[in-house]
């Protein structure tokens, strides 16, 4: 078990940057999920940290050794590929054999006849199988051992692919958007039993995903990452309520954070020509976002915010309410009973919890509320 | 998929009838042969067209193919020759289609340019070069002669490239995690999922060195070395070439191998060549 370390790595595709200087780190045992828009690198930065892929320059160390140089299989770490990549000649046994027969094994043990010449290698043999087994137990896939890939179903195959991992005690899990073909049922267990295995293991994870369901509820710490860098590292709840920046502030929650653009006048935001509640901390005249949490909004007749209902979304408890201030979309999720009977083209006036909005400068950095006036 | 079969059988008849056709066009000379060697040498080229012989000289004609010429000897030589070139072909095409197809090195376009060119050049082409070389060193009437110009196949190479550049990257990917070296990737995780293709270029090779009669006339001399397809032509020389009925008797004794195991591995062969097609 350790940590990993990520030093300044980039790396681009013929002329093309991928990476811009990535710097991350992970404590031992740490679970991180990398999150982002398709085609950001995130699995390019897990493909090097594995070693599948050099790159063009920093550093990556494992457990405190400078691994940037070595083999991936001299780094001891185990990946989960986004689609399982599992051998589809072997059954699920010698599937998840493979890894200890590699590292157990004589060169002659390892061939099918010459095995029985070869002292020690019998025992060595039991001793991997009785570990497959173990593995497979824990996973519950201890009755299909002697199938072949083919004939499993893709959560089976993910478990399968998880199992010849966690099989080996790595040093640090990769897992590339493991979940992403199950369907929701099959992936909400599975995301439950990869947190329960973390918790008994405690092993460094590095956990790719475009759900962002499952970084919040999984993970230690969250990193976003766009157009190959890292905009914000933080604790899940951390990243959803004091995000860094308007990006970050859109990338996680759903449905997607308000924004309502504006301008400061006597220390207040106009958006649409209502004046808001807020103050944030910049001269009059400047251009700034308002950004509201749908769930920080409430339908009360005094509400400051005007708006017309252009549809409802029921989620059963809740509804999602979709109106337009003024140009600017609003969504708002209340509960089911507050939206009942509202009709398209209707006139409703919102409230919000004020100083929970989040302020953003035009070009998206985070702005503070100013403080003399944040509790008027 | 197929729809029930009664309905696709009829569905299906004007095209069998057409294929049937064809392969009974195909087929004739090969019947024909088979006929021929039950037949006294009077009977094969009456003007009237029996396939079945009215006097039944089987027995004579498989008996003196077999004992006129040492044929089981021949067809000893034609396994070795076949199993050897095979060998080496896999030996070095498998290897060297793993890194043309999943391996980034400088050079590699070059070197697949090479092999596409090497498709190009017939194999008569180098062969009295060739010949002259294994005269010099000594080699003529030998396995080696028989078998080394055969050794590295660019068609294999090719085949193989085409298949494996199919398989995902991510299986190797998975193979080195695992901590497997090249080789053993090559050997335990490629090639086992590339079996149709390679049942298919073993049938190719198989067939083509079995059948050879090209190389071996040139580079072997004595009896004891010819190969069949050699074998058939020195039974006949020793023959005087009237006996036709046990010259075809020594022929489907020699093509019999051939025609067993492709029926045996017909439909995997089928698969490779379809295989073989797609991708690239
Ligand atoms: N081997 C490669 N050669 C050239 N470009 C590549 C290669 N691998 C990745 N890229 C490019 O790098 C970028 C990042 O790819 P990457 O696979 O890391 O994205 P990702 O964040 O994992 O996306 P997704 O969430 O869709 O899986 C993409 O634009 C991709 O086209
Ligand atoms: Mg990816």
């Amino acid at each position: 078990m350790a940590g990993i370390s990520i030093e300044g790595v980039r790396k681009s595709f013929g002329g093309a940057a991928i990476l811009h200087d990535i710097s991350l780190d992970l404590a031992q045992g740490e679970f991180l999920s990398l999150v982002g828009p398709s085609g950001c690198g995130k699995t390019t930065l897990l493909r090097i940290i594995a070693g599948l892929e050099q790159a063009d320059a920093g550093r990556v160390s494992i457990g405190g050794q400078d691994v940037t140089r070595l083999r991936p299989a001299d780094r001891d770490v185990a990946m989960v590929f986004q689609n399982y990549a599992l051998y589809p000649h072997l059954t699920v046994a010698q599937n998840m054999a493979v890894p200890l027969a590699m590292r157990r094994l004589s060169v002659l043990g390892r061939l099918p006849l010459l095995r029985h010449l070869s002292p020690g290698q019998a025992a060595a043999r039991r001793g991997i199988m009785d570990d497959v087994r173990q593995a497979a137990d824990m996973l519950a896939i201890g009755h299909l051992l002697d199938r072949r890939p083919g004939q499993l179903s893709g959560g089976q195959r993910q478990r399968v692919a998880l199992g010849r991992a966690v099989v080996r005690h790595p040093a640090a899990f990769l897992m590339d958007e493991p979940l992403s073909n199950l369907d929701a049922e099959l992936r909400a267990r599975t995301r439950k039993e990869i947190v329960q295995l973390h918790r008994r293991a405690g092993v460094t994870t590095v956990y790719v995903t475009h759900d962002q369901v499952e970084a919040m509820t999984m993970s230690d710490r969250v990193a976003l990452m766009q157009a190959g860098r890292i905009l914000q590292i933080g604790k899940p709840r951390t990243m959803y309520d004091d995000p860094a920046s308007l990006a970050v502030a859109q990338f996680l929650g759903s449905p997607r954070i308000n924004t309502l653009p504006g301008t400061v006048d006597e220390g207040r935001v106009v958006v649409e020509g209502l004046r808001l509640p807020v103050h944030p901390a910049a001269a009059d005249g400047t251009g700034v976002t308002v950004g509201l949490r749908p769930e920080t909004l409430r339908l009360t007749p005094a509400g400051p915010l005007f708006a017309a209902v252009e549809h409802l979304e029921s989620l059963g408890a809740d509804s999602l309410l979709h109106t337009r201030c003024g140009a600017t979309p609003l969504v708002a999720r209340v509960p089911a009973a507050a939206a009942d009977g509202l009709r398209p083209g209707e006139a409703v006036r919102f409230e919000a919890d004020w100083p929970a909005a989040l302020l953003f400068t035009a070009e998206g950095a985070r702005l503070a509320h100013a403080r003399a006036m944040a509790h008027v | 998929m197929n729809t029930a079969p009664t309905r696709s059988l009829l569905a299906d008849a004007p095209r069998l009838a057409v294929l049937s056709l064809a392969a009974l066009v195909v087929l004739a000379p090969y019947l024909f042969m088979l006929s021929a060697s039950v037949k006294p040498g009077g009977e094969i080229f009456q003007a009237s067209l029996n396939l079945w012989p009215r006097h039944f000289y089987g027995w004579e004609n498989y008996h003196k193919a077999l004992t006129a010429v040492p044929l089981l000897r021949f067809l000893l030589n034609g396994a070795i020759v076949c199993a050897i070139v095979l060998f080496f072909q896999l030996l070095f095409a498998v290897p060297c289609a793993y890194a043309l197809a999943k391996l980034r090195w400088p050079g590699r376009g070059l070197v697949f340019a090479l092999v596409l060119l090497g498709l190009l050049i017939p194999a008569h082409v180098p062969a009295l070069p060739l010949y002259v070389a294994f005269a010099k060193l000594g080699l003529l009437d030998s396995f080696t002669a028989l078998t080394a110009p055969f050794a590295i196949s660019v068609f294999a190479i090719f085949m193989f490239r085409q298949a494996f550049k199919a398989l995902p990257d991510e299986l190797i990917q998975a193979a080195r995690l695992d901590g497997m070296g090249e080789l053993a990737i090559v050997w335990r995780v490629i090639l086992p999922n590339a079996w149709p293709t390679a049942t298919a270029f073993a049938t190719f090779s198989v067939v083509a060195h079995w059948n050879d009669l090209f190389w071996p006339l040139i580079v072997i001399q004595r009896q004891s070395m010819a190969t069949p397809a050699l074998g058939v032509l020195f039974f006949r020389s020793q023959e005087g070439g009237n006996d036709i009925g046990a010259l075809m008797a020594a022929s489907v004794i020699t093509t019999l191998p051939m025609v067993a195991a492709f029926l045996l591995a017909q439909r995997r062969f089928i698969q490779g060549v379809a295989t073989a097609g797609l991708k690239g």
